[in-house]
């Protein structure tokens, strides 16, 4: 007896560490091999990690020059400055590393912030119930109705844009989506046998939240934040163009399109279309992953 | 029915106070007041405090909130004091040439998206619709102002066919029939708005099409034209409904952009030129505006669905 008691899970308790693990994996297993199977996911995948190599290790590797350099002002493409150089003599090519590392920085930033955000609101909402949940979403609702881009505008504006500051405002206006989705997750999910035994074994709130619904809301959470991170960069992007975002020393996409403009006329491409290809790259990429995952996770959800 | 839309229009009631707070307040946190503006950037403390007071700027932000929203339903919007103009007669000259260049880019973008997407989904995984797909999937991804460079490079300037700015006349009617002038904006924002809509109809004709009673009317020998027109048409079109009303930011946003690129005088120009004269007032004014756009387009767009839709009237 006593030696073969320890080999066994006691009695009553069911196995739940091992087997609650096998389900989860083979769940995401499942998921990892339906997203391996779709191709254009595996490019948009491929893709973001190149630039976010081409962007951190790049100017590890390669130096164009990011100073100032009066002699060779918009250089065409040549020996030395494979994509030229713009109207300070900045090298294109590093510039674009530099200004990806911005662009890249804040998409996830303003992401992640508005993701655990909204994941807490809504699983709060759809907990509570009722007349508090009533309030938080209409919130939300109010949030939606808001302009968001003139916000973001008014703020960068006013206090001058960063990375931190530029990805704390978009993430304000990131949350509403994914703190709907969580929400309608959370009210289905409350409801489901596995959750009321967990409540009937005595789980509280947190507990509840953290072991049961907000794993299961993972999926919706994942997807909503792939296009997240594309809606940033192009809202970053705007900002630039629009003479209000990242200023130097910090590189922008934008802002170097915005220089480019200047120049559109003199036909000094290099300024204006690698940068604009490269913006459209990486946000194909976040949405091509995004509709992959969705795809693959069996997340019904519209976009905004 | 009934109940259901006075419970949808009292939401929206309180959406809009609740929109109105919040941006009255965020704004008067970052432009507590215009006196700097007024005065000059080297007034002097007690000349600034004199001015808020004598102008109300010294009361607590609530005070001033009821008091504007009250100047508001007067249909004061407030008053440019770097334009030195009324906020409302600012507007009251700008929007019908903002409005002119949303709406019809909205109805193009609606009109063309249709038979676009309907065509995608009857003829799905075919290379036509490959290629739409991925048009739509591109634009879908391109910056606004990236492919109005591209535009402007393109037939501004290489082939110099249309003009690279907007119309600058104050006249409705030469601007309405200023091709050269309005061609580049309109078509461009019509792409932009179309990636998004073609997409949207494609997968909402798409689960259309599997339903039974296209089935049925494809089984009772009705003439695929008609099976498309009567039945796949009008039951593919009401989400699109939903996503008119949803769109609505995303068309402000368009305007401000495209009106910045192509420096035409409607309210998205207006917008641009106040933040960097830090125009508070017109800031304010024109972010409530949109935001009451946003509200009141949802609305309009849940009753429009509640009467083309009986399945909704029932709930």
């Amino acid at each position: 007896m006593t030696n073969i008691a320890p080999e066994l899970p006691p009695p009553g308790l069911p196995p739940a560490p091992e087997g609650g693990d096998i389900l989860v994996q083979s769940g995401w297993r499942l998921a990892a091999r339906e997203f391996a199977q779709n191709k254009l996911a595996v490019l948009g995948l491929a893709a973001l990690i190149f630039f976010v190599l081409f962007c951190y290790l790049g100017p590890l590797i390669y130096h164009g020059g990011l100073s100032s350099d009066l002699e060779a002002v918009n250089l065409p493409p040549g020996p030395g400055h494979p994509l030229g150089t713009d109207n300070q003599g900045f090298d294109v090519l590093e510039e674009l590393m530099v200004g990806g590392q911005a662009a890249l920085e804040i998409g996830f930033l303003s992401a992640v912030i508005g993701m655990v955000w909204g994941a807490v609101w809504g699983a709060v909402a759809g907990m509570a119930g009722r007349l508090f949940d009533g309030f938080l979403m209409r919130i939300v609702d109010v949030l939606l109705s808001i302009p968001f881009l003139f916000v973001v505008l008014i703020v960068a504006v006013r206090y001058g844009a960063s990375v931190i500051g530029l990805s704390v405002i978009i993430g304000i206006f990131t949350w509403q989506v994914p703190a709907r989705l969580v929400r309608g997750e959370v009210l289905t999910l409350r409801v489901r046998d596995f959750v009321s035994a967990a409540k009937v074994a005595g789980s509280g709130w947190i507990r509840l939240m953290n072991r049961h619904l907000l794993p299961n809301s993972l999926g919706v959470i994942i997807v909503t934040a792939t296009f997240a991170v594309a809606d940033a960069i192009l809202a970053v992007a705007t900002l630039g163009f629009l003479g209000f975002g990242l200023q130097y020393p910090t590189f922008d996409w934008g802002d170097m399109l915005n220089n480019g403009v200047t120049y559109l006329q003199d036909g000094y491409w290099w300024l204006v279309y690698p940068v604009g290809i490269c913006i459209i790259v990486v946000v194909m990429a976040c949405n091509l992953l995004g509709d992959a995952l969705r795809d693959a996770l069996d997340v019904r959800l519209r976009r905004r | 029915m009934t109940a259901y839309l006075i419970r949808r229009t009292a939401t929206a009631i309180v959406v809009l106070i609740g929109v109105s707070v919040f941006i009255f307040f965020m704004l008067h946190l970052i432009y507590p007041t215009p006196a700097i503006d007024v005065l000059g950037p080297h007034a002097n403390k007690f000349s600034i405090n004199q001015w808020n007071a004598q102008h109300g700027f010294d009361e607590p932000w609530i005070v001033q909130y009821l008091r504007y929203m009250n100047q508001l339903l007067h249909g004061n919007l407030g008053y440019s004091y770097k334009l030195n103009q009324s906020v409302a007669s600012l507007f009251r000259e700008r929007w019908l040439r903002s409005a002119y260049l949303s709406g019809i880019t909205l109805f193009l973008s609606v009109v063309i998206a249709i038979p676009v997407g309907i065509y995608q989904a009857v003829r799905r995984n075919t290379v036509g619709d490959a290629v739409v797909t991925t048009g739509a999937f591109v634009t879908y991804a391109m910056p606004d102002f990236f492919l109005y460079l591209i535009a402007i490079q393109l037939f501004a300037i290489t082939i110099p066919i249309f003009s690279y700015e907007g119309p600058q006349t104050t006249s409705m009617v030469s601007i309405i029939f200023d091709w050269r002038a309005m061609t580049l904006p309109i078509v461009c924002l019509t792409l932009l708005n179309l990636a998004g809509y073609s997409r949207y109809m494609r997968s909402a004709a798409i689960d259309t099409v599997a339903q039974d009673y296209i089935k049925a009317a494809r089984a009772k020998g009705l003439p695929e034209r008609l099976v498309l027109l009567r039945h796949l048409l009008r039951n593919a079109f009401l989400p699109m409904i939903t996503l008119i009303g949803l769109s609505i930011p995303d068309l402000l946003a368009g305007n401000l952009v495209c009106e910045a690129v192509f420096n035409f005088p409607g309210l998205g120009l207006l917008f641009y030129d106040s933040l960097g004269t830090a125009d508070y007032p017109v800031l304010l004014a024109y972010t409530l505006v949109g935001a009451v756009l946003v509200v009141v387009g949802n609305l309009a767009a849940d009753i429009a669905l509640t009467v083309a839709d009986p399945r909704i009237r029932l709930v």
